[in-house]
């Protein structure tokens, strides 16, 4: 009598869909295994000085100040434009809510880049305005080139908070006689401590993960010092274990989600459903608002538009469309694969989560995630040992890529396919197992067909997100392999700006697809 | 010979907590329409669901037609079922949903069969549309007819007329009663509805916490209950306290004729129809009424006797007003519940337990 008991509760998951799910989470696993294996290659004097050196507490507290600060000037740009599109009576609330997911479309390396073209002798400024001002360099740049790429991940999230927020809760708090400030304090702020979690996580380990800002304006931070470690100093063993500790801090952000999250119960009690909250007037705060919105889009949005622009028609001539075709196809040839690989062992994960919950299944999405986690640049690292130690004949190859990319972005194809499952009922498979149709035949005729759209959409996500993917791609990508994020990458650190110019807009004209698409899940939800 | 036969079956979902289904033991004749009745969480489901092979019994054996079914996988038990909430293939048309089952034909037999088997449930004409383009009752015959079509030795129906509304819930019971009957099909029909129970089935079986208290034709179970519980659940009833005679048992309401001859306290159950107010005359009288509910076809009068509440129904003709002495006449006898009298047993009149024992003692 209970609808909700899933199918089979006390069945097995099939082998053919175990096998791989089980592979995929091993996998995932696997590199971290590897970079261990590295790290021990050091010889026991050698590890005392590795381990004790002074640079890496410089390099653990610049890792900290960065990701710290982030979340701050995160928090303070995102909590208004949040306010704002949900709860007050500002027009335009849909393009405001666009804008605000749109710098997501620019990725920290262009968002760098674009702050660096800025300034400087020969800069956007010193041309335009004669203004020669000091490039954005070190901590304040790295600040805000993450801070204004990120930010619309903790805007989303704090937006479907505010969204989901019962405004019964807020008129109750009114009526037993709090103020509006206290209401907001008590009452209001409590309910969006998950949004600001689960944002502040997806922000922290971008940061922590992020190579290409903090490259491009040098400020020393671990993934920055594994990348000089690695390609100019070869010192292995200590990028081995500078990667192991940055792995260290990722995996105690997503452990202390969990413990802030605790058992934090915030669900709606009553029955019935949500009203839609009254807006709240602006009045005098009108002037205000529209400053502070102009002061974020601007620099979040006009500042790299303007920019890019003014580079692009600064650009040679010698980039034939050619030559910029040919690296464009670089980057998608690497993508696809790797959005195909990701959705097919996607599907298995989300099915045996979903259908057969149990310990083992639990453990293996959750392993799907730790992918998701492992800092991108220790990744690949991990990847190249792999490949030097277990299988040469991988090193420097396209589907080495592939595999890492596929890892990384797992998760991100699970999502859209488990939110799918959801919405299919357990009954449609027990239907056609009782009209004569084995568990295989059933999953293919009656689940995937229900699938195809979650299937399809996490597939695009990885590969979108695969296009602009810099720190994988960097360290694994063969020899003479360019693709658009390198190629961006490399020019601009050569103080290349022109160059750099067509290949970064085509990043943000490709990207731009990938928040069209993010925004209509949201709409969906 | 019957068709299904489930012996002892049971199962627990965690090992803290008492078994939802316990040693459920019942057959299906072939032809019959068997209807498994009892409140949420009684186990219904569950059982059902051991027999199609979406769960694993703990004990028990389930045979179709003489066969053990235990290890033999779900789309091999030749058993349909129709879902609460139809399961319709939401990217199939109609007619695809049907064909669905009949796998094993060539083409155009499949979808002649497909065809003849809408047309029997009056959906002709429908075969193109999508399900999402149907009504509740049209889905819900479409869920039939796809299960039918496969020619299952028995068809299962959880709850199939609780997503419907009233109005079409009854016209949709006895469609799919004579669809069962003209196509000679078994099948075991779960529901926590008296009433569907009652008109839709054969024969029924009446759970309460994973055991089935008591099986028989409907009738017999409407009229003879053997427990409080079945009394109650199958409708309204009076739960007498006597003291039997043999065949004549004492009782608040006087003697009472009983169905079965006892000796000692006995708990009786009397239907309200069974019982009708006469007008007292010469101070025989038991009670007054309390309260009249005029239902058009008949009157149900509460004549509290002795500090309890009893029900009687009678015809449009008799009239009593509220405070008038009136006598109560059984007309049939009392139903002598197997209960044990000093256990109590009733939940609902709470009156009668501290009754029992002050009896007692």
């Amino acid at each position: 009598m209970n609808p909700a008991l899933p199918a089979a509760a006390t069945r097995r998951p099939p082998w053919y869909l175990v096998l791989p799910a089980g592979a995929a989470a091993v996998g995932t696993v696997l590199p971290i295994l590897y970079l261990i294996l590295r790290a021990l290659d050091a010889e026991p004097q050698q590890l005392a000085t590795l381990i004790l050196r002074s640079r890496n507490l410089v390099l653990f507290g610049n890792t900290i100040a960065l990701t710290l600060g982030v979340l701050t000037a995160c928090a303070v740009l995102a909590l208004p434009l949040a306010w704002l599109t949900v709860r007050s009576d500002i027009k335009h609330k849909r393009l405001l809510t666009f804008m605000g997911v749109l710098p997501l479309a620019i990725p920290g390396y262009v968002m760098a880049y674009s702050l660096i073209s800025l300034g400087g002798n020969y800069g956007f400024l010193a041309r335009i305005f004669d203004w020669v001002v000091p490039r954005p360099r070190g901590y304040m740049g790295a600040l805000a080139a993450l801070t204004l790429y990120t930010y619309p991940y903790l805007f989303l999230n704090l937006r479907a908070a505010f969204l989901g927020l019962d405004p019964a809760l807020e008129e109750s708090s009114r009526s037993l006689g709090y103020t509006s400030m206290q209401t907001f304090l008590h009452v209001t702020l409590p309910h969006l401590k998950p949004a600001f979690l689960a944002g502040g996580v997806v922000i922290s380990l971008y940061v922590l993960g992020d190579f290409g800002a903090v490259a491009l304006m040098r400020f020393e931070v671990f993934s920055y010092a594994i990348y000089t470690q690695y390609s100019s100093a070869f010192n292995r063993v200590y990028a081995a274990w500078l990667s192991l500790m940055l792995l260290t801090m990722s995996l105690s952000v997503v452990l202390l989600e969990g413990r802030l999250l605790g058992r934090a119960k915030l669900a709606r009690v009553a029955t019935g459903v949500a009203r839609k909250g009254r807006s709240v007037r602006l009045g005098w705060w009108r002037p205000a608002t529209y400053l502070y919105l102009t002061l974020l889009f601007g620099a979040s949005l006009g500042l790299p538009a303007v920019v890019l622009t003014y580079w692009l028609t600064l650009s040679p001539p010698s980039i034939e469309p050619l030559r910029f075709a040919g690296v464009f196809m670089r980057s998608a040839a690497a993508s696809a694969p790797a959005a195909v690989v990701a959705g097919l062992f996607a599907l298995p994960i989300a099915y045996i989560r979903i259908r057969y919950p149990s310990r083992i299944s639990r453990t293996i999405e959750r392993l799907s995630y730790v992918g998701y986690a492992i800092p991108p640049l220790a990744l690949a690292l991990a990847m190249v040992f792999f490949s030097l130690r277990s299988a040469p004949w991988l090193y420097q190859t396209l589907p080495l890529l592939v595999l890492a990319y596929s890892l990384n972005f797992l998760a991100l194809a699970i999502g859209p396919i488990r939110s799918s499952l959801l919405q299919s009922s357990p009954r449609l498979e027990e239907a056609a197992r009782s009209l004569g149709r084995t568990r295989f035949e059933a999953f293919v005729f009656t689940v995937l067909p229900s699938l195809r759209r979650g299937i399809l959409a996490g597939m695009v996500l990885v590969f979108v997100i695969a296009m602009k993917e810099l720190p994988i791609t960097f360290l694994l990508a063969p020899t003479g392999y360019l693709t658009l994020s390198v190629s961006v990458f490399g020019r601009t650190s050569e103080a290349l700006l022109a160059e750099a110019a067509p290949y970064a807009a085509a990043i943000v004209v490709f990207s731009s697809l990938f928040v069209g698409l993010m925004l209509k899940y949201e709409g969906r939800h | 010979m019957n068709l299904l036969e489930v012996s002892g079956l049971s199962k627990r979902f965690s090992p803290e907590q008492d078994p939802v289904v316990d040693q459920v033991s019942f057959a299906v004749k072939p032809g019959e329409i068997f209807g498994l009745l009892g409140p949420s969480g009684c186990g219904k489901t569950t059982t059902l669901r051991m027999i199609a092979g979406f769960e694993t019994p703990d004990d028990g054996d389930v045979h179709l037609g003489g066969q053990c079914l235990l290890a033999v996988p779900t789309e091999r038990r030749r058993i349909g079922i129709v879902f609460q909430d139809y399961a319709l293939f939401p990217h199939l048309s109609v007619l695809k949903n049907v064909m669905f089952g009949l796998h094993r034909m060539k083409n155009p037999a499949r979808r002649d069969r497909a065809l003849e088997v809408l047309s029997l449930v009056g959906l002709s004409g429908y075969e193109n549309r999508m399900p999402d383009e149907l009504s509740g009752g049209q889905q819900q015959r479409v869920a039939l007819a796809r299960a039918v079509a496969a020619e299952p030795e028995l068809i299962l129906l959880d709850e199939p007329f609780s997503n419907l509304d009233a109005a079409l819930r009854e016209q949709t019971r006895s469609e799919v009663r004579s669809l069962l009957k003209k196509t000679g099909m078994s099948a075991i029909l779960v529901t926590h509805d008296q009433e569907e129970a009652l008109s839709v089935s054969d024969r029924i079986g009446v759970m309460r916490d994973g055991r089935i208290e008591q099986i028989g034709p409907s009738e017999e179970v409407y009229h003879r209950p053997h427990s409080c519980f079945v009394a109650q659940f199958l409708g309204r009833t009076n739960v007498l306290l006597g003291v039997g005679h043999g065949a004549y048992a004492d009782t608040p309401l006087g003697k009472l004729k009983m169905t079965e001859s006892r000796f000692g306290p006995v708990l009786l159950s009397l239907r309200p129809e069974h019982v009708e107010p006469a007008a007292a005359n010469n101070g025989d009288s038991h009670g007054t009424v309390t309260a009249r509910e005029f239902k058009g076809h008949d009157i149900t009068y509460k004549v509290k006797v002795g500090g309890t509440e009893y029900l009687a129904h009678t015809e449009y003709t008799r009239y009593f007003a509220p405070g008038e002495s009136v006598r109560l006449v059984a007309r049939e006898p009392a139903v002598v519940l197997h209960e044990d009298v000093h256990h109590g047993c009733c939940e609902e009149p709470e009156s009668l337990c501290p009754k029992i024992t002050a009896l007692m003692l």
